[in-house]
């Protein structure tokens, strides 16, 4: 079955060891996520495509216990909804990025702790298409640890 | 040339059934002219805000179509500031002597919405579940609490103050105390912030008129001084809502450059303040802006808060009338509904929850997305 990213050219994929896509200043050397049209430092247009590294530390988290309103889409109800953790992750000494994590439950869940980036379906089209996202999952924990339903 | 506040007035906030936000805003003007003894024709010019209404000077069909300028404005949850700072400066410049500052809203029940793209955020944010204002203000207090040894039982002695000062408020939204306990056992919205931790977006309006301090006299016997009011924007560095990356170089967020300013504008520090109106737009926002705002010391709110200091007869008394916990936030008014409190609290009177020993110096904080803070301080 066909897994497609949520929007092109967010993470690398397909690839065993996906990686987020950012920018980097060519001319401050700022680092942020997803790659901008211009840097939020200095302002220069000359920002460049720049993979992340795959792994950092848990900056801060926090769950999303109730259900988003539009445009969130997940296609899930009041009913389905499963609250999903969210958190800041610091990728080597380069930038923070937020990312959901692949688990909700905060007692699995310390500051500092090492994380590193997965791939995990977000939802199933009415076609059957998976669409797929990055999430964080903590590194001794894995993928396998992750406690979101369909999770690979 | 200085400002004086000479009229405030407030439409109570609140749901109000099929009452629009413009007669609210008329309600709220009424009430300031007749507080400052004046009539609508007095009036010179007007700086009206809103989320909701795209004119606000729609107002002046409800008061008298006197010709006047009327400019709306729009600045997020600073947008009752922005309103306040720009019609003070419209008479500090010497252009006009007397003006009013309106703000009203009247917001659907629930978190706001918007597209985040208008955010500068990714245009997937929304899409993915991150664009939400809660979850920002979450993952903030939580760092800090891990930082700075905040106990969740304080986030609750933050909010059931709050409750209790709203049940002293004839104008509050929620009017009924809620125990620490139950604050802590209602429903988990955002780890570690609960249902009754945060505050909701509802309906009011509120007022304020201005003048020339060398002529606040002819109005009032009491005028209270504005002495400053100042906005500023996110830096680079500063975590900020709806932000789906942060900088690992630090900065400060905005409400402590613009708290800075406006002491520096005032000339008077936060050891002179004497009541205090902060951003509580969660439990945790009041903890973090009392640090941010130069009240107290990171980490010193968890022994200030259970000392009672930041109750109404405490040394730091914050969000004497409920703050945003108790009123809700209709975001173009919300500022001014701080600025009406802070000008009863001076005048001595407030009422039942007035701060004891004739305070003479208030402070006014607000924050909100994308990363704008607006701080005003009044004196007698
Ligand atoms: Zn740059």
């Amino acid at each position: 079955m066909a897994s497609v990213p949520f929007a092109p050219d967010v993470f690398t994929w397909p690839a065993d060891e996906p990686q987020l896509v950012g920018g980097r200043c060519g001319e401050c050397g700022s680092v942020t996520f997803p790659q901008p049209p211009s840097c939020a430092r200095c302002g220069s247009t000359a920002v460049e495509r720049h993979l992340l590294p795959r792994r950092g530390t848990l900056w801060t988290f926090t769950t999303q216990e109730f259900l988003p309103k539009e445009p969130y889409a997940s296609g899930e109800t009041p009913e389905t909804f499963r609250p999903y953790g969210v958190g800041l992750v610091q990728l080597g000494d380069e930038v923070r990025v937020e990312g959901r994590l692949t688990t909700a439950d905060v007692a699995r869940l310390e500051f500092g702790m090492e994380m590193e980036v997965v791939v995990v379906p977000f939802r199933i089209d009415a076609d059957g298409t998976e669409v797929v996202t990055y999430a964080f999952a903590p590194v001794d924990a894995g993928v396998e640890g992750a406690d979101q339903a369909g999770e690979r | 040339m200085s400002v004086a506040i000479i009229g405030v007035g407030l439409h109570p906030f609140g749901r109000f059934g099929d009452t629009s936000a413009i007669d609210m805003g008329a309600v709220a003007i009424r009430a300031a002219l007749a507080d400052a003894g004046i009539t609508w024709p007095d009036v010179q010019f007007a700086f009206g805000g809103s989320f909701e209404v795209d004119n606000p000077d729609a107002v002046t069909s409800r008061l008298g179509l006197t010709g006047i300028p009327f400019m709306d404005v729009y600045n997020g949850c600073a947008t009752a500031a922005s309103a306040l700072q720009l019609t003070a400066d419209a008479i500090r410049s010497g252009q006009f002597d007397l003006g009013v500052a309106v703000g009203m809203d009247k917001h659907a029940a629930g978190a706001f919405t918007s597209d985040p793209v208008d955010y500068a955020a990714p245009p997937w944010y929304g899409e993915m579940g991150y664009f939400l204002t809660t979850k920002f203000f979450a993952m903030k207090i939580n760092r800090y609490m891990h930082d700075h040894g905040i106990s969740a039982e304080t986030l609750a002695r933050v909010a059931a103050k709050n409750y209790r000062n709203g049940a002293l408020n004839p104008n509050a939204f929620r009017r009924t105390p809620v125990s620490v306990e139950d604050i802590l056992a209602s429903r988990m919205l955002n780890h570690p912030l609960t249902h009754y931790m945060f505050c909701a977006p509802d309906e009011g309006a509120a007022a304020v008129v201005l003048c020339r301090a060398d002529q606040a006299h002819r109005y009032t016997s009491t005028p209270v001084y504005l002495r400053a009011t100042t906005l500023r924007t996110r830096r680079y560095g500063a975590f900020e809502v709806h932000a789906s990356w942060a900088a690992v170089d630090q900065d400060d967020a905005p409400t402590v450059y613009a708290s800075r300013a406006a002491y520096e504008q005032a000339g008077i520090g936060p050891e002179d303040v004497d009541v205090v109106q902060l951003q509580d737009t969660d439990a945790g926002a009041e903890v973090i802006h009392l640090a941010e705002n130069g009240f107290c010391a990171d980490g010193d709110q968890e022994r200030l808060v259970a000392d009672g200091a930041t109750e109404i007869d405490g040394p730091l008394p914050v969000n004497t009338d409920g703050g945003l916990i108790a009123n809700g936030e209709p975001i173009g008014a919300s500022g001014l509904r701080q600025v009406h409190e802070l000008v009863l609290q001076l005048r001595g009177q407030a009422g039942d929850r007035q701060v004891p020993g004739s305070p003479k110096v208030g402070y006014a904080q607000l924050y909100g997305a994308p990363g704008t803070a607006g701080v005003s301080i009044l004196t007698t």
